[in-house]
């Protein structure tokens, strides 16, 4: 059976299996509609929080862009996983014992302000929407790079699917084909890898396969051949790396706080039924978000190696097939600048006759390795379900934050829960149709886009939730002021560094402290900690039941069962 | 004031853990993968050059392991005051 053939097949029973759980978890009140009944186990929402936080990019660009950048990538391995310390120590058990429905409803309450609710809203909306376009415009990719089906009837199929289940079962159907999504993404993502460590390295074990030593019998260390190779044609040492260690530290600070600011994160830890299954769920999360990101490096080496040692000096008619396949898509483009009819891919980018796109790392892989076609169905059926599980997770932020954020907690307090779910499903329709219209129309920026959403939260949800837990004296005032100057900087640093929207885009010489758009989430988060705590100092001290509520939710005893508002 | 008393002692006791917590994290990551990592990678661990390695997965193992030193802690510590849920 060919590859398309298998394609529609395993990618048919996925999508089937969605639906059918999406049919059996149907949410019937406002609780399951937003926090999935308040009942997942441990095992469950760690499985649902892996895949939620594995998208498109963790799935498919994240292996070759380390590939690419060897020792740099790192920032993305440390900043995407590092993130769950800090919200299994400094959040999620505490927002838990909260034991409301959104970060919304903890930074208006909290707070005592309605005016930090709706700041907050628009942050998770900004944050959320931006990164729903990258996901769905992900989707129409992979449709069709495998099914050779036109992207924008991709994304129109991917839209179909997850309204399906987000708009049926809110949370609770979202949670439940998370974990579905999350086995068939982790074992799309380990097959292939295994089978490409067994042949290079004889390793069955990617993780240790990386640091053995190839299995050619030349008995040289991977690294090394790989370092050798890497210098040879002009590049970076692999294992050391190119961006000035400033920057490098404040990508992956930024990362590591953005990540546990991510509304889409955070609202997972409110589904649980008590205060330590948070915290032994952001563990078992970790866990199984590490097997994938302590792979996703060997896969890195693995392709690089192979990639350089098929086509470095060799003559372009004698590329293989997979390499004729992908040159078909303009992900791999090849000019004879020297006119020898050999391959010179080197760093210099005067003499370099090869540009490859990273996305075709973890995509052509299980070609390059000549493994069979379910294999390479499998993983088309594992990058959709990473885009859609990823997809549902901040469509339910956005939506969440219209009917209960805005329209419940501001507009119409008085509203039943019959009419706020019906208002949860309205706005979660037509915010699969914003992003799915996104998804087919994206700004050129998508990526630039995506750090931004990083930046973001660092710099603003990270640390006013956290002052707000381990402060008590942190007031409206401080935690506004501190939320506003920290958004209005990043949005700054970034349209006039990144998007070119504030005039010419200034070279990186000009960066402050040397620090790059992507890390600047940290500068922002720091100075969003000074000025909240400053001005503080200079306004009233939070009413009292606020600060007895911050006592309360430093204590797990008591959890309530979730407070549904009606 | 038995109860305020022991909120405390509990809480402060929760920030100890937090301060040496974090502080390996901090380690881990900023300190061997970021700030040290060119004098670690002097050292070779297998095939890897050891700052590298921390970089990109020991980091990532001691995140895990630190989670649920934490988890166990916490549990120990909500029996021992009669807060656990």
């Amino acid at each position: 059976m060919s590859v398309q053939v298998w394609t529609y097949l395993i990618v048919g029973i996925t999508f089937a299996l969605y639906i059918g759980i999406a049919i059996w978890s149907r949410a019937g009140s406002t609780k399951d509609f937003y926090v999935a009944g308040g009942g997942v186990s441990p095992l469950a929402n760690g499985m649902a929080t892996a895949a939620d936080w594995m998208s498109a990019a963790s799935f498919i660009s994240m292996a070759g862009i380390i590939s690419f950048t060897g020792y740099d990538g790192s920032v993305y391995l440390m900043g995407w996983t590092g993130g769950y310390v800090l919200l299994a120590l400094l959040l999620a058990p505490y927002l838990r014992k909260f034991g409301k429905f959104t970060v919304p409803d903890f930074i208006g309450d909290r707070y005592y302000s309605d005016t930090a609710r709706i700041v907050a809203v628009i942050c998770a909306l900004l944050v959320s929407f931006t990164y729903v376009a990258g996901q769905m415009r992900g989707v129409g990719v992979v449709f069709s790079r495998f099914l050779e089906v036109d992207i924008n009837t991709g994304v129109i199929i991917g839209m179909i699917i997850v309204l399906f289940y987000a708009v049926l079962g809110g949370m609770k159907g979202i949670t439940y084909t998370q974990v579905a999504q999350y086995c068939v993404l982790i074992f799309a993502f380990m097959v292939p890898a295994i089978f490409i460590s067994i042949q290079m390295t004889g390793n069955p074990i990617p993780q240790l396969g990386m640091s053995s030593t190839l299995n050619d019998g030349s008995d040289v260390y991977l690294l090394e051949k790989l370092n050798g190779l890497s210098t040879e044609l002009g590049f970076n040492e692999y294992t050391s790396g190119a961006k000035n260690k400033v920057d490098i530290f404040a990508i992956t600070l930024a990362l590591m706080a953005g990540t546990s600011g991510l509304p889409h994160v955070i609202v997972r830890f409110f589904t649980v039924k008590k205060v330590k299954d948070a915290r032994k769920s952001a563990g078992l999360a970790l866990l199984l978000i590490a097997i994938l990101y302590t792979t996703a490096p060997a896969v890195a080496v693995f392709a690089r190696v192979n990639l350089i040692e098929t086509v470095s000096d060799k003559p372009y008619i004698s590329m293989p097939e997979w390499f004729k396949n992908w040159e078909k898509t303009g992900l791999l483009t090849f000019e004879d600048k020297n006119q020898d009819g050999n391959i010179q891919y080197v760093a210099d980018a005067q003499i370099n006759e090869l540009k490859v796109d990273r996305d075709i790392m973890v995509l052509a892989n299980p070609e390059i390795a000549n493994l069979p076609a379910w294999v390479i169905a499998l993983v088309a059926a594992g990058s959709l379900a990473a885009a859609l599980s990823t997809a549902a997770g901040l469509l339910l932020v956005i939506s969440a934050s219209v009917s209960h954020d805005l329209i419940k907690k501001i507009f119409l307090p008085t509203i039943s829960e019959k009419r706020e779910l019906i208002a949860a499903r309205l706005s979660a329709v037509v915010a699969v149709c914003v992003a799915g219209y996104f998804g087919i129309n994206p700004p050129g920026f998508v990526a630039a886009v995506v750090a931004l959403a990083f930046g973001l939260a660092a710099a603003s949800f990270f640390p006013t939730i956290v002052l707000g837990i381990f402060y008590k004296r942190m007031n409206k005032e401080g935690a506004i002021s501190g939320m506003i100057v920290g958004i209005s900087l990043m949005l700054f640093y970034m349209a006039k560094f990144k998007l070119g929207w504030l005039g010419e885009t200034p070279p990186s010489s000009q960066w402050w402290f040397g620090i790059s758009p992507e890390g600047f989430g940290t500068v922002a988060m720091i100075i969003n900690f000074i000025v909240s705590l400053l001005v503080c100092q200079f306004t009233a001290a939070p009413p009292l039941e606020v600060q007895e509520m911050v006592q309360n939710i430093r204590i797990p005893k008591g959890s309530p069962e979730i407070i549904s508002n009606h | 004031m038995k109860q305020i008393y022991s909120q405390k002692a509990y809480w402060n006791t929760n920030l100890k853990y937090l301060a040496i917590l974090l502080t390996v994290w901090f380690l881990c990551s900023y300190g061997f993968g970021i700030l040290l990592v060119d004098q670690l990678n002097q050292i070779n661990l297998g095939g890897f050059p050891l700052g590298f390695w921390f970089a990109q997965q020991g980091s990532i193992y001691i995140f895990v392991v630190l989670i649920f030193v934490y988890v166990r802690l916490m549990n120990n510590l909500d029996k021992k005051y009669g807060f656990d849920d």
